[in-house]
C-alpha cells in the first residue's frame, strides 16, 4: 500500500506543471502590484522615454502634413514603382497586430491559459499597430480628402467603389479588424477599470474610471454576461486572424505582376504576420518586465519560451513559403516569374550571381537581409537554453522585426522596379519624408504604448486571477495521499 | 472615496445613445437632402445683364433654339449668342427698349455682354452637345422647358447619377431628330404610321398593328430609335466623360 502511494506521488510530481504565475502569488498581490503601475507617481524613465518618442511621433505627423499639403511627389516613388515604403509600412504594421488577435482570440478558444499574462498588452499593441498601419493607405492616395470614396456611400454621383477590387476588401478587412479589436480590448478592460475605480484616490481618476467601467459591480449576472460577450468576440476575432492578412495578400496576389501573382500568398502572409507580431510582443514586453520587476512573476520565462516556440514555428513556415515560391516559379515554367525571383531578388554579387553568370539583383541585399533575419535567426530557438535566455530572445525578435519589414519591401519593390518593359525600369530610393514618416510611426506606436502603460492596467488582472493556484477549486483541498503519508 | 455619480446617471448612457441616434439620423437626412445638386443647383436663377425672355422669343415668335445657340449640333460646346446675333433684329426691333441697354452698349464697345452661366459642368467632365442632340436627346431632357421661362433657371439637377440615369436607360429620352428642339413635343404627338414607316416598329412589338388611332409611348419611340440608331451610351466606362 505504502509503495503504491509513493509511486503515485512521484508520478504526480513528474507531471506537475510549472504554475503560470510563479512565487505563489495571491489574488491580492496581483491587484496591488498591477494597479500600482497606474497609481504610482510617473517614473523618471517614463518621462525620458516619452520625451524621445513623442517628438519623433510629432515629426512623423509633420512629414504626413507636408506630404498631404505638397503631394505624393515628396516621396521617392515614381514609375514603375508606384508602391514602395508606404505599402511596405502598411503591411508591416498590420501584420504586427495579428499576434494580439491570435493571443486574445485563438488562444482563448483553445484554452491556452498562459495567454492571460500577455493578452492585454498584446491587444493594445494590436490597436496601436493598426493605427500606424491605417495611416499609410490613407495618405498614399494623394488626395486624402477624397478618401471617403473608398466607403460605399450612396451619393449623387451614382457610383460605388469597385467591389471586385481587393483594395476595397482591404478597407473592409482593416476597419472590421480595428473595430472588433477595440471592442475585444475594451470588454476585457471593464472589470479591471472597475478595480481601479474602486481604488482611485483622486476625483479625476475616479471620474474617468467610473465612466469607463460602465457601472461594473462584479455581480454573478454581470460576469455571466461578460463571459458570454468575451466568448462571442473571441469567435468573431478568430476568423479575422486569418482573413485580414489574407485580404492584404490579395492586394498583390490578384495582380499579374511576377513576384506578386502567387496563390501561396494568403497562408504565407498570415504565418508571417503571426511571426512578426509575436516578435513585436516580446520586443515590448521584455523591456516592460525590466522596468516593472513585479511582472517577472506574471510574464515568466515560461511565457517567453512559449512565444519563442511560436516564432520558431511560424518562422519556419515563412522559410518554407520562401522556398516554395522558388519551387513554383521553377515548376510553373513561367520565365518572367523565374526571372523576377532569380534576377530581381536572389542573385547576389558574390556567390550566386557569379555562379550562375548573371548580373546581381539590384536589391539582393534586401532579399538576403530578409532570409538572414526571418529564416536563419529564429532557428536559434531550437536550443532550449537559448530560447530561455531573455537577451538572445530579445535580439532574435529584433532581427525578426527588421526581417519582416524587409520581406514586404522585397515583395513590393523588387517585383515592380524591373517589370516587363526594360525601358521603364527604375530603381527606387526613398526620400527623407518617407523615411521619417516610417520612423514617425514608431514614435506614434511607442508613445501610445507608453501612455497605455501609464494609464491602463497592462496586465489583465481579473483574468490572471483565474489562473492562480488559488482559483483552482481543489486548491488546499485535503490531499488523501498526504494524509496517508502523515499517518504513517 | 464616495460615489461621484448620483443614481439618475444610470440612465445617462442610454440617453446619450438616443441623442446620438437622433442626431446621426438628422445629420444623415440633412446631408442627403441639402448636400445634393437637387437642392444646391435646381432653382438657380441669377440676375442677367439683360433679362432675356426665352418664352417671348421661342413660344410667341417661334424662333428655333439653333438660331442663337448655333453650334449645338456641330460642337461639344453650345454657344451663348454673341451681340451681333441679338442686333440682327434689335438694330430695328425694340431698338430703344431700356432693357436692351446692355446689348446696345456691347454693340458699341465691341465687348461681349457678361451673361451669367447657369448650367456649369465641372472642368473634368467632357460633355458633348453635338453627340447628344444628333442622337435624339432633346434640349428639354437637360434644360427643361426653356421655351416657357421668362428668365432661365436651373431646372434639372445635373448630378452624375442624373447623367447615368439616362446613360443606363436612354430610351426614356430619345425622340425623332426633327423634334429635338421642339420643347413642347409629347410622344403622343408623333404619328404612329409615319414613325413606324420611317424607323420600323418597336423591338418586341413587331406583330402590333400601328395603322389605326394608336398613340405611341415614350418607351416605344425610345426603344425603336435606340435600336434603329444603335444608341449605346457608355454607362460604366469612366473615360467616356472623364479623361
Amino acid at each position: 500500500m505504502a509503495n503504491h502511494t509513493a509511486t503515485l506521488d512521484s508520478d504526480a510530481a513528474a507531471v506537475k506543471r510549472v504554475p503560470l504565475i510563479i512565487n505563489d502569488r495571491k489574488a491580492n498581490w496581483v491587484t496591488d502590484n498591477i494597479s500600482t503601475i497606474v497609481e504610482a507617481k510617473t517614473p523618471i524613465w517614463w518621462w525620458v522615454a516619452f520625451c524621445i518618442t513623442a517628438p519623433i511621433a510629432l515629426f512623423g505627423c509633420f512629414c504626413i502634413a507636408y506630404q498631404i499639403s505638397t503631394g505624393v511627389g515628396v516621396w521617392g516613388e515614381n514609375h514603375p514603382v508606384g508602391w514602395a515604403w508606404d505599402i511596405t509600412n502598411f503591411v508591416f504594421w498590420i501584420g504586427i497586430g495579428h499576434a494580439g488577435t491570435l493571443i486574445s482570440a485563438i488562444l482563448f478558444l483553445t484554452r491556452q491559459k498562459w495567454r492571460t499574462s500577455i493578452n492585454r498588452a498584446s491587444e493594445a499593441m494590436t490597436l496601436f499597430a493598426v493605427v500606424c498601419a491605417g495611416i499609410f493607405p490613407g495618405i498614399h492616395v494623394g488626395r486624402v480628402w477624397m478618401v471617403w470614396f473608398l466607403a460605399p456611400v450612396p451619393w449623387y454621383n451614382g457610383i460605388w467603389p469597385n467591389f471586385r477590387s481587393p483594395l476595397l476588401w482591404d478597407v473592409f478587412a482593416v476597419s472590421t479588424y480595428f473595430t472588433v479589436s477595440v471592442l475585444f480590448w475594451y470588454t476585457g478592460l471593464v472589470p479591471d477599470l472597475a478595480t481601479l475605480r474602486d481604488r482611485a484616490k483622486s476625483r479625476v481618476k475616479k471620474f474617468f474610471f467610473t465612466v469607463f467601467a460602465l457601472g461594473w459591480r462584479g455581480s454573478n449576472r454581470q460576469w455571466r454576461h461578460y463571459e458570454m460577450a468575451y466568448l462571442i468576440l473571441a469567435g468573431l476575432s478568430t476568423p479575422l486572424v486569418l482573413s485580414v492578412h489574407s485580404v492584404v495578400s490579395f492586394d498583390f496576389a490578384t495582380s499579374v505582376i511576377p513576384g506578386w501573382h502567387a496563390t501561396i500568398f494568403p497562408p504565407y502572409f498570415v504565418a508571417g504576420a503571426i511571426f512578426g507580431g509575436f516578435a513585436m510582443v516580446l520586443t515590448i514586453l521584455i523591456p516592460a518586465r525590466l522596468l516593472y520587476p513585479q511582472l517577472y512573476d506574471v510574464i515568466t520565462q515560461q511565457h517567453v519560451e512559449k512565444m519563442a516556440k511560436i516564432i520558431l514555428l511560424t518562422g519556419s513556415i515563412v522559410g518554407y513559403a520562401y522556398a516554395m515560391e522558388f519551387f513554383v516559379a521553377w515548376y510553373g515554367a513561367n520565365p518572367y516569374e523565374q526571372w523576377a525571383f532569380l534576377r530581381n531578388r536572389l542573385a547576389d554579387p558574390y556567390i550566386i550571381g557569379p555562379a550562375l553568370h548573371v548580373q546581381p539583383a539590384p536589391y539582393w541585399w534586401a532579399y538576403w537581409s530578409m532570409i538572414t533575419c526571418n529564416v536563419i535567426a529564429p532557428q536559434l530557438f531550437w536550443k532550449k537554453s537559448w530560447r530561455r535566455n531573455t537577451l538572445i530572445v530579445f535580439i532574435v525578435c529584433n532581427f525578426v522585426n527588421a526581417g519582416m519589414w524587409f520581406e514586404r519591401f522585397v515583395i513590393i519593390v523588387t517585383s515592380i522596379s524591373r517589370d516587363f518593359i526594360p525601358s521603364s525600369w527604375h530603381l527606387y530610393h526613398p526620400s527623407w519624408v518617407e523615411i521619417w514618416t516610417f520612423i514617425g510611426t514608431f514614435g506614434i506606436f511607442l508613445s501610445l504604448f507608453l501612455l497605455f502603460m501609464r494609464f491602463l492596467p497592462m496586465i489583465a488582472m481579473s483574468e490572471v486571477k483565474i489562473v492562480l493556484p488559488e482559483a483552482d477549486p481543489h486548491h488546499n483541498a485535503p490531499d488523501a495521499h498526504v494524509g496517508v503519508e502523515a499517518h504513517h | 472615496m464616495a460615489n461621484l455619480f448620483p443614481k439618475w446617471t444610470n440612465w445617462l448612457p442610454l440617453k446619450i445613445l438616443v441623442i446620438l441616434f437622433v442626431l446621426g439620423n438628422a445629420v444623415t437626412a440633412g446631408v442627403w437632402y441639402y448636400f445634393t445638386p437637387k437642392y444646391t443647383r435646381v432653382g438657380y436663377e441669377p440676375i442677367q445683364p439683360v433679362p432675356f425672355p426665352h418664352d417671348i422669343h421661342v413660344s410667341q415668335l417661334g424662333m428655333d433654339c439653333r438660331y442663337c445657340h448655333s453650334f449645338v449640333e456641330v460642337a461639344a460646346h453650345s454657344n451663348v449668342p454673341n451681340t451681333q446675333t441679338c442686333m440682327n433684329c434689335h438694330s430695328q426691333v425694340q431698338k430703344d427698349n431700356p432693357k436692351l441697354q446692355a446689348v446696345r452698349e456691347s454693340w458699341k464697345s465691341e465687348l461681349p455682354v457678361s451673361w451669367v452661366q447657369i448650367h456649369k459642368t465641372p472642368d473634368y467632365v467632357y460633355f458633348n452637345h453635338s453627340a447628344h442632340v444628333n442622337r435624339g436627346v432633346s434640349c428639354f431632357s437637360c434644360h427643361d422647358q426653356v421655351n416657357h421661362m421668362a428668365v432661365v433657371y436651373h431646372a434639372k439637377p445635373h448630378s452624375m447619377s442624373w447623367c447615368l440615369d439616362c446613360h443606363r436607360a436612354p430610351e426614356n429620352n430619345l425622340r425623332p431628330r426633327e423634334q429635338v428642339t421642339n420643347l413642347d413635343w409629347k410622344p403622343s404627338d408623333e404619328n404612329a404610321q409615319t414613325f413606324t414607316a420611317k424607323y420600323g416598329k418597336p423591338p418586341g412589338e413587331e406583330q402590333k398593328d400601328f395603322s389605326g388611332e394608336v398613340k405611341l409611348t415614350q418607351l416605344e419611340i425610345g426603344n425603336t430609335l435606340k435600336h434603329n440608331w444603335n444608341v449605346q451610351p457608355p454607362d460604366i466606362n469612366c473615360f467616356a466623360c472623364h479623361r
